[in-house]
């Protein structure tokens, strides 16, 4: 048998996209726009960070399922060139409240509610090393145990409870106040 | 029942798949080495997590050498379909007649017929180089497979 606990390669850093205090715990989670169950967790995770939120620095990484969602990886580049203009939260909640609408024609919707550059949006979609920034954050996601989406790791350790409000805000809470 | 360890004889078998028919000798010869991931049943939601994460990674695993085999206690159409639904492009093979035979060649068929959720890598000599039982209701991953097979392929 091997061992069981599995660790971020690469912990939560300054090159994340994340909320909350920079000191705070990370939570990180590895995710794909298509999938519903990431869709699912959306809501959950978002109430238990509004309880914890000021000890709680939450990151978001890319794992684009592209053999099953087609659309993730445009997704994912969607939300990283809104990044590029200041809007990367703003798309990040737009994508998972669409609930699988996610289109050319929706991405290039969201970008306009947005306000952003649109010139400028369909430009860095289409850059190629966006695209390969995001399959190294999937590469090292595989590496640090990323079995699924969503996946969740608090502090660098892999987070294998249910992703319910009570259970995580539990687990969280576990690691706050024992450390 | 224990499942087989490192060290010992991977048996040879010959099943059909969602590919066709597919020999283990065969892959072994072809590829170099072959992860056999044994799993409970096609279509269960933990199941098809960790069979689509196989899938993306299986240019990693290529790159090390290896082929990725699926297989399950579950028909040949099953596994078809299966393949079809996760766009599964290695094989997932039927443990079907008699079923869960290769299973309990390789120790790890339970007690409810259906297979352990387990990982061997096999390398071309035949020999088992990696064994390990996940727990039955959790994904395994595929971290483990990819230090395993770089400490295995590594220049010595």
């Amino acid at each position: 048998m091997g061992e069981d606990i599995h660790r971020l390669r690469k912990p939560a850093s300054e090159d994340d996209w994340s909320r909350g205090p920079a000191d705070g715990l990370p939570l990180v989670e590895y995710l794909d726009y298509q999938c519903s169950h990431c869709q699912a967790a959306y809501p959950v995770i978002e109430s238990v960070l509004a309880e914890l939120g000021g000890r709680v620095r939450f990151v978001v990484r890319h794992f684009p399922v592209a053999s099953i969602h087609p659309q993730a990886k445009g997704a994912a580049l969607a939300a990283e060139a809104a990044g590029r203009q200041g809007k990367f939260w703003e798309m990040h909640r737009r994508l998972l409240e669409a609930r699988g609408a996610l289109s050319e024609v929706d991405l290039r919707r969201y970008a306009q509610e947005l306000r952003l550059d649109l010139e400028q949006f369909d430009r860095d979609r289409v850059d190629e090393s966006l695209s390969a920034e995001i399959r190294e954050e999937k590469l090292l996601g595989v590496r640090s145990g990323v079995n699924g989406t969503p996946t969740l790791y608090i502090g660098d350790v892999r987070y294998d409870g249910r992703i319910s409000g009570e259970d995580l805000k539990a687990a969280l809470l576990a690691e706050l106040n024992g450390s | 029942m224990a499942a087989l360890n490192v060290g010992a004889k991977a048996p040879d078998f010959e099943l059909d798949g969602s590919t066709g028919k597919t020999k283990l000798s065969d892959l072994l010869a072809s590829h170099g080495y072959v992860i056999l991931a044994f799993f409970p049943a096609s279509f269960s939601p933990t199941c098809t997590d960790e069979l689509n994460l196989f899938q993306e990674v299986s240019g990693e695993f290529a790159k090390l050498g290896a082929q990725m085999v699926g297989i399950s206690v579950d028909g040949k159409w099953a596994q078809q379909a299966f393949a079809k639904q996760g766009n599964l492009e290695f094989p997932v093979l039927a443990d079907f007649h008699p079923q869960g035979a290769v299973a309990e060649k390789y120790g790890v068929l339970r007690s409810d017929g259906t297979a352990e959720r387990a990982l061997f890598i096999i390398g071309k000599d035949g020999v088992i180089r990696y064994s390990y039982v996940s727990e039955i209701g959790k994904n395994p991953g595929a971290d483990r497979l990819l230090e395993e097979l770089e400490k295995m392929t590594a220049p010595a």
